[in-house]
Order: structure tokens, then C-alpha cells, then sequence
């Protein structure tokens, strides 16, 4: 009963596997990244994939640098990022992506973002919009395997414009279900 | 100490090819270079990120040497890049700090700590396999064909002389005269890069 509760559930979400086909499929070579609170799954994967370079740096606006430095000598970098660090990042997506015009995808962990339920007690999902708005950085919120087209729209968006574009993860990746 | 546009001048000779992100010393570099297109002067689009900007272009390059000049005030606002940069070690990145002991565009105040920090130390403690310190020009010069000549990551800190800005921001010479979007566009075309 519990397996097929487990396995019921995870059908509702978004899987680490989609997750790195999206990635893949849009000719991500670097990951710029600092985990958040469940993508361990997902970056047990990431490691294991041959064609990503996973680059974790221990404050999330300089995802922001290394990612325009990448880009700017040729490579495809994605930020994934918790909305905390995000909105860490303010100055460094203004100056470094904005500001070369960098078509970068975030991929951000929405914590705090409960959908079915009353607003949790963490205010960091709260903010997380208005932010992005403020910004004007268009974004796509994903919640299970069915949204990952929006995944896509995302990426094509980014090269489209030449600015940022973020993919909002609503109920995070649920790896450790695993 | 000495004048940072004295040493750029002794580093010339030994660019090669070297890509070079400027950093506070673009002002004077776009003067000395010859090889524009493989110049990145930004001037400043957001306090400390010349060094991870850097890095990542190295990353992306990994066949291209790419020579950074930092300053000391933009990396103390992101001393934890260090640490990405020694993890990955690349062996085309040259890291050099060009410390003023002071912000002196904006009139010469002096960074947290100014005559009391080992940025060399901090570079080793990160896990930069190489690292140097120089206060005098000659020193430095003469070691450039040593610290060029190896892999790195290097780390590379200079004691120099302070071009302190004072006029409002409006009053000063206007030394870029490319936009970001421009520099690297520069860049790729002459690296070959399809935007």
C-alpha cells in the first residue's frame, strides 16, 4: 500500500529525470548551482552525466558572474538556485545578465510555495514573484512531469530575448522519496 | 608599491594570446593592448563578479589562457569564488590582484581591514596551488615568464599605487568605449564563437 502511495505521488511530481532530459535537450554544458533543500537526487544524476560540468559556488549572485563569464566564451551555462539565493542575486543579474544579455535559464527551488494548503509559515515564496517581477524576468512554474514543456518554452524564451528566464519549481524534486 | 599601468606596460610582452579581462586596471590596458578583441574591459557591471566572470570564461576556454586583473575591494565582496576556482583548478586561469587598499573610485575610502590582509594567504588557504606577492615592480616583472610559463590556477597580489577618482560621476573621462554586449561580441567573433 505504501509502494503504490509512493509511487502514486511521484507521478505528481516533477522527476530529477525529466529535470536532466530538459537539461540536455537544450544543450546545457554547465550546471552553475548551490543546492537547495531536495535536489539531491538530482544532483546525484547531474554528476553521473558525461556532458554536464557541475559548478557550485558558495553564494548564489555569483552564479550570476560565472554564468555571463561561460556564455561569453561559447558555453551554455543553467543556474539552479533555491528562490533565497535568487533574490540574493539581485545586483548580479542586473549587471552580469541583464547587462550582456546573457539567455540564461534559473531553474529555482520554490521554497516555501504550498499550493493545495494555507500559506506556510516560510516567507521566501512570498517574495519570490514580486521579485521576478520587479526584475521582469518571465517565468514558468513547473509541479510535476506533465509541466516540463514549460521547460522548454523557458529555454526557447531565454535565446529568443537574450535574458534571463526562470523555471519556478513549486513542489521541489522530492528526491529523497526516493 | 607601484603603478598598476607600469606593470600592464612589463605584462604586454608576455600576453601571447592570452584573453584579458582588465578589471580596474581596463583604464590604462586599452591603451597599452594591441589584441582589442581579445580585451573584456567592463568597468564595473556589478561589484565582485570579475573574478567568477573570469573563471567561467576560462571554463569555456579551456585551450585559451585567460589573465584577470582583480582588485582587492571586488574580491573581498566574493572571496568565496576562491574556493569554486580552486576546486576546479583551471589550468588556463591567471588570477592577479591588483591591491589599492582602498575604493578608489569612489574617493579613496579604505576597504575593511586595508594594510592587514594576506589575500596570497587567502588564495592558498582556498587550495590555489600557486600563489605569489609582490610589492615591487621589478620582482613582479621578473617573475612574469615563471608564473606565466606554468599551469595554473595562480594567484598573483600586488601592492599599488591608488588612481583615486574624486570628480562626480559625470565629470570623469569616459575610458570604455565599447558596451559589454560589443566586448564580447568582439570576443567570440574573433574566437569563433556563433552567437
Amino acid at each position: 500500500m505504501n509502494d503504490v502511495l509512493k509511487n502514486d505521488e511521484l507521478k505528481a511530481h516533477l522527476s530529477p529525470e525529466t529535470v536532466l532530459a530538459q537539461l540536455k535537450q537544450h544543450g546545457v554544458t554547465h550546471v552553475v548551482w548551490l543546492p537547495d533543500s531536495e535536489t539531491n537526487w538530482l544532483y546525484l544524476l547531474m554528476k553521473a552525466e558525461p556532458s554536464l560540468t557541475l559548478v557550485a559556488v558558495p553564494r548564489e549572485g555569483l552564479a550570476c558572474a560565472v554564468a555571463a563569464g561561460l556564455a561569453s566564451g561559447g558555453a551554455v551555462p543553467v543556474i539552479l538556485i533555491q528562490n533565497t539565493g535568487l533574490m540574493e542575486s539581485g545586483d548580479s543579474i542586473r549587471g552580469w545578465l541583464f547587462g550582456f544579455e546573457v539567455p540564461v535559464v534559473f531553474i529555482v527551488g520554490m521554497r516555501g510555495w504550498n499550493r493545495h494548503g494555507p500559506r506556510t509559515a516560510d516567507t521566501s515564496s512570498q517574495y519570490t514573484e514580486p521579485f521576478l517581477n520587479a526584475f521582469r524576468i518571465n517565468y514558468y512554474m513547473v509541479e510535476s512531469d506533465a509541466d516540463a514543456p514549460r521547460i522548454t518554452l523557458a529555454f526557447n524564451e531565454a535565446k529568443k530575448t537574450r535574458h534571463p528566464v526562470a523555471v519556478l519549481v513549486g513542489d521541489e524534486y522530492h528526491g529523497f522519496l526516493r | 608599491m607601484f603603478h598598476t599601468e607600469d606593470f600592464l606596460k612589463a605584462f604586454k610582452p608576455h600576453r601571447g594570446d592570452a584573453i584579458v579581462v582588465p578589471g580596474r586596471g581596463g583604464k590604462h590596458w586599452v591603451r597599452i593592448s594591441d589584441q582589442p578583441d581579445l580585451d573584456l574591459p567592463l568597468g564595473d557591471p556589478a561589484m565582485g563578479g570579475h573574478a567568477a566572470f573570469a573563471f567561467g570564461l576560462a571554463l569555456a576556454q579551456p585551450k585559451r589562457k585567460v589573465v584577470l586583473f582583480d582588485s582587492e575591494g571586488d574580491l573581498q565582496m566574493a572571496l568565496g569564488i576562491l574556493l569554486t576556482i580552486a576546486e576546479h583548478k583551471p589550468e588556463n586561469f591567471y588570477h592577479f590582484v591588483l591591491d589599492n587598499e582602498c575604493y578608489a573610485t569612489t574617493g579613496g575610502q579604505p576597504v575593511p581591514n586595508a594594510k592587514n590582509v594576506d589575500y596570497a594567504m587567502l588564495a592558498k588557504g582556498a587550495g590555489y596551488p600557486r600563489t605569489y606577492s609582490f610589492t615591487e615592480l621589478d620582482a613582479a616583472s621578473a617573475a612574469l615568464p615563471e608564473i606565466l610559463g606554468k599551469p595554473g590556477p595562480v594567484f598573483v597580489t600586488m601592492k599599488v599605487h591608488a588612481d583615486i577618482e574624486n570628480k562626480p560621476i559625470t565629470e570623469r573621462v569616459r575610458w570604455r568605449t565599447k558596451t559589454w554586449v560589443q566586448v564580447v561580441a568582439d570576443l567570440q567573433r574573433k574566437l569563433g564563437i556563433a552567437a
